[in-house]
């Protein structure tokens, strides 16, 4: 069920099609399999694995090292509550009993309806503006609990949904590489000049 | 590998060589070789868990840091990841050195449970000797140590214990390295790395009891040995394998007169140090409680238990009364399970009574002659420029000669060319894989030879030919008229025959193989469902089984008035025999064996044979006594001097009744020649499959069936067809389907295979719950078949 679908096929073809060596392609791939579902299923890795000619153990062996990579299904919004000196300082830990009350789950749950996962962070490298969290790492900075509850509102009412995409989502734009800067899949030994973009000549 | 005496004072200025200093002594080195195996050769050891000098450095686990004089003062290194250097200083044992060493140490066991008391590794433990050798004797790490559950099993046979890895490396790089099935990975980061499996998915590879015995600590154990016995238990002795032809070096182990456990042998010309996992367990097949073990003679009431001397008159006196009928009334089936000394002694009484009718394979092979041809050594092979392959899939029948031919194309600069009917293991590693309908190999040979790029990397260097069998369904002679094609077009490349067979070269060099004027084992078969066979021995042979003609094997035994057997097992050839002789198996006899590239090597005795079991040679002379025929040999000694005084290719090891672990190479004179046929082009109906019929490593081998670590993961049968050509039978995967030709059929499930081409059908053979060979008929060039939905 959760390979990837027709359309994200295309996009991983293209996606493979700009390295030389297929496997290099395996952490975009893995991205795109989050995008689709939220989170990393076994059939997606096996479907990945087959894409670029590695076993699952090997796509599973590179997938783990990641932390963002997920593999049980998740809220469609992580909120990742920092909880490190700064943070702790200004209220993080207000912060976050405040967010499980309103949640009603504990800190690594989700709640039933499957919109939010909530998560304790490590330091999120916003200390000036502490308290921080990150929704779907987003920033929201100088979080009061009156501010979480009125991002939480607005989450759930599908009002920030151009601004913070479902969990999974990198960008709403998806890189394109014009065809005269694309390597291509051939193996750098067997490339004897130097890439068309390192020569000057290719558009930039 | 070359390897450089170093206490050699006038050598050669060559510039490979390198000269360093370890602990103050002179050493010479190869340009390139790591400090770690330069040191190996001298008397220091440097402590080490990663590093393994069959497979690639990567310090992993930093136990061999050693101080290596630089410009700014003595520097640590990784010694397995640093090359020589002319006038490099190197020591080994400073105070420097053994903090670091201890200080790694102390890490390593910081995470190790230390359950030596209860851990199969305990005695012969890299971590637990080094530890006393090289540790700080003590521990500051005074907290709870991580648990994980133990051991969890990752394969039918390989259990892992993740609390005692130390994340070295071996196994995970053997699997992606050596044996090419990276279904083990290191998972998560830190301190959560693990060696785990995909989810749910077994450590299914072929090789994986090598992991086992790389393991530098008790992580990895397998089912066989698992608490069976201890390291100071253990008797062992050399020897070597008999499983397939490739003659790999084993240490066989033993405690209280039981096998418990094969470990390979690093040798340079055979496996180095690898061993197939069928190899390696199928032991337990020795171990078996159905093993016969004494002489049975038919009563009225079936086969009875009796005394040898009772069952050797008995036989005697079959033979002598077929003997009466002329000396065409005797046949004699197998010999290539034994030692040579076993098939020479059999040779020599078949030879004294005027028996021709003799063949060691079962109409499975090439014929004999392909020996004569000028051959390739293992080593030759891997050397070569262009490998071509017009064999059976090494990975399946000789799977550790897989991973020589692996290794060449990979790592060296070894171009395999391959000439396969479906895609075999090596495909992947092909410089160019050819695919043909079964039956037309010898055009797709001549036209692909042709081409101008063929003919370029002909020229670039030594070409040879692994030769071999790799369609069950389909006559000898294709695979022949193709070798004339490929001799025709490279009139000296050289020949690798795999027969695969553990000793079939041996039994055919002393002359267990079809004679003059007289016919092969089908031949032989044929002549018998005709009538014309009295007695028929079966030395090691299940003809019942193992010959692809179920139908004239039949018809052949119903004929055939007396069946003597020689065998460690009933069968079911014997079953109904007239007398079986129970028949010492491997490492309950001594004596030497020959492998593919005719290399002679030693198998060792390790235990007492099972009962009153005899080696077959003891057999042969005793039933000699019977007969009135001394063949004048009462020891194993007195009979390799004979073979080898008597049959000319095994005169190289004629004064060398202890061969070495590198054995010996066989006299061989190239004297055949293989002429380029005209080809008979067999038409497919376009409505019909051609098969193809091979083996796969698990099969029902009866050394496989009655090892129960290797019952579980035999095949069940099933007929494996092109994606595009399921659909077009219109069943989903998995779905029983009828194969049939003329009024002949079996029901079987269909799978898809992508690696087997449109209009063909890859049937493995001898695979659990469907009998395929009433498909298969000896006399025709093919076999065509109708794959049909049940109704």
């Amino acid at each position: 069920m959760s390979r990837l679908s027709d359309k994200n096929l295309v996009i991983a073809k293209e996606i493979i099609a700009r390295y030389p060596r297929q496997k290099s392609a395996l952490i975009p791939l893995l991205h795109l399999a989050q995008e689709q579902t939220g989170y990393i299923s076994r059939e997606a890795m096996v479907h990945l694995g087959e894409l670029v000619g590695v076993t699952s153990a090997e796509v599973y062996g590179t997938a783990t090292f990641y932390e963002m990579f997920r593999f049980e299904p998740i809220g469609k919004y992580l909120v990742n509550i920092c909880g490190t000196m700064s943070c702790a300082l200004m209220g993080a830990h207000e912060l976050m009993h405040h967010a499980e009350k309103r949640l009603g789950v504990k800190a690594g749950g989700t709640t039933q309806d499957g919109m939010f996962t909530l998560a304790h962070a490590e330091c999120q490298a916003a200390c000036t503006e502490a308290p921080c969290l990150q929704v779907n790492y987003r920033y929201r900075l100088r979080v009061s609990t009156t501010d979480l509850d009125k991002l939480i509102d607005d989450l759930e009412a599908g009002k920030l949904s151009e601004e913070i995409p479902a969990h999974g989502v990198l960008a709403k734009v998806r890189q394109h590489i014009a065809p005269d800067r694309v390597v291509g899949a051939v193996s750098p030994e067997l490339v004897n000049q130097a890439p068309a973009w390192l020569n000057g000549k290719a558009a930039l | 590998m070359t390897i450089v005496d170093p206490t050699a004072e006038n050598i050669v200025a060559d510039p490979n060589v390198v000269n360093i200093t370890i602990n103050d002594k002179p050493v010479l080195a190869r340009k390139g070789e790591l400090i770690i195996a330069a040191a190996d050769r001298t008397d220091d050891f440097i402590p080490r868990f990663c590093y393994h000098p069959r497979m690639s450095s990567v310090g992993m686990c930093r136990q061999c840091l050693v101080e290596v004089e630089t410009p700014r003062g003595p520097m640590m290194v990784v010694s397995c990841m640093t090359p020589v250097a002319e006038g490099q200083i190197v020591r080994t044992a400073t105070e420097t050195v053994k903090k670091a060493q201890e200080g790694v140490l102390e890490l390593l066991l910081a995470n190790h449970p230390l359950d030596c008391p209860v851990c199969d590794k305990g005695g012969e433990c890299p971590l637990q000797d080094q530890a006393f050798s090289h540790g700080p004797g003590e521990s500051r790490f005074v907290e709870e140590k991580r648990h994980y559950e133990k051991p969890i099993a990752i394969s039918e046979i390989v259990y892992l214990d993740r609390e005692r890895c130390i994340l070295c490396d071996r196994c995970t790089r053997f699997a992606d390295e050596v044996a090419g099935d990276p279904l083990i990975s290191f998972t998560s980061r830190g301190n959560d790395t693990q060696v785990m499996t995909f989810p749910e998915e077994p450590f299914s590879s072929y090789f994986s009891g090598n992991t086992v015995q790389i393991c530098p600590v008790g992580a990895l154990t397998a089912k066989p040995y698992r608490f069976k016995a201890r390291p100071w238990d253990i008797e062992q002795t050399e020897s070597t394998c008999t499983s397939c032809s490739v003659g790999c070096r084993v240490v066989v182990q033993s405690s209280r007169d039981e096998l418990v456990r094969f470990q390979g042998v690093d040798i340079d010309p055979v496996n180095w140090g690898w061993l197939c996992d069928r190899g390696r367990y199928n032991f337990e097949s020795v171990n078996s409680t159905e093993r016969l073990i004494a002489p049975l003679i038919k009563t009225d009431s079936g086969l009875a238990t009796t005394s040898w001397s009772v069952a050797l008159e008995s036989a005697a006196r079959i033979i002598r009364t077929a003997l009466n009928s002329g000396t065409d009334s005797v046949a004699i089936l197998g010999g290539a399970r034994g030692t040579n000394e076993d098939a020479f002694a059999w040779a020599s009484l078949v030879d004294q009574l005027g028996i021709t009718q003799r063949d060691s394979q079962l109409g499975d092979g090439l014929t004999p002659e392909i020996f004569n041809l000028a051959q390739a050594t293992i080593d030759e092979t891997c050397a070569a420029s262009t490998i071509i392959l017009l064999s059976p899939d090494l990975k399946e029948e000789l799977p550790v000669l897989y991973l020589r031919v692996r290794d060449a194309a990979q790592k060296r600069k070894s171009r395999i060319l391959e000439f396969s009917p479906r895609d075999s293991g090596l495909t992947p590693y092909a410089w160019r894989s050819v695919s043909f309908e079964p039956g037309r190999q010898a055009q797709v040979v001549r036209e692909t030879l042709g081409s101008q790029e063929m003919q370029e990397q002909i020229r670039r260097g030594e070409v040879v030919v692994v030769l071999g069998r790799s369609n069950l369904a389909e006559n000898e002679a294709f695979t022949l008229h193709a070798l004339g094609e490929i001799l025709h077009a490279i009139p000296n490349a050289k020949i690798l025959p795999v027969l695969r067979r553990g000793n079939v070269r041996g039994a055919v060099a002393v002359g267990l193989t079809p004679q003059k004027n007289s016919g092969d084992a089908i031949d032989i078969l044929t002549k018998a469902a005709a009538g014309k066979i009295e007695c028929l021995i079966l030395l090691g042979a299940d003809p019942l089984a193992d010959v692809a003609d179920s139908d004239l094997v039949a018809r052949a035994f119903n004929r055939t008035r007396s069946v003597i057997s020689i065998d460690t097992f009933i069968n079911s050839s014997n079953r109904n025999a007239d007398v079986v002789l129970p028949a010492a198996a491997f490492t309950e006899k001594a004596g030497t064996t020959t492998n593919l590239e005719g290399r002679i090597s030693n198998v060792t005795q390790q235990i007492t044979p099972r009962g009153t079991s005899r080696p077959d040679w003891m057999i042969a002379t005793e039933l000699g006594l019977s007969l009135g025929i001394d063949l004048g040999v009462s020891s194993l000694d007195e009979l390799h001097q004979k073979m080898t005084s008597s049959i000319a290719a095994f005169s190289s090891c004629a004064n060398n009744p202890v061969i070495n672990s590198d054995g010996v190479l066989m006299e061989n004179e190239a004297s055949a020649t293989i002429s380029r046929a005209s080809v008979v082009l067999v038409d497919r109906n376009s409505y019909s499959y051609r098969l193809i019929v091979s083996r796969t490593m698990y099969d029902n081998a009866q050394s496989t069936t009655t090892s129960p670590s290797l019952v579980g993961i035999i095949t069940k049968s099933a007929i494996y067809v092109n994606p595009l050509d399921l659909a077009r039978i219109g069943v989903v995967e998995g779905t029983n389907i009828r194969v049939g030709i003329d009024d002949k059929s079996i029901v079987l499930p269909v799978n898809a295979h992508s690696g087997v081409h449109r209009g063909t059908a890859w049937l493995p053979y001898n695979h659990t719950s469907v009998d395929i060979r009433p498909l298969l008929d000896i006399t025709s060039d093919v076999v065509d078949v109708r794959i049909e939905q049940l109704r």
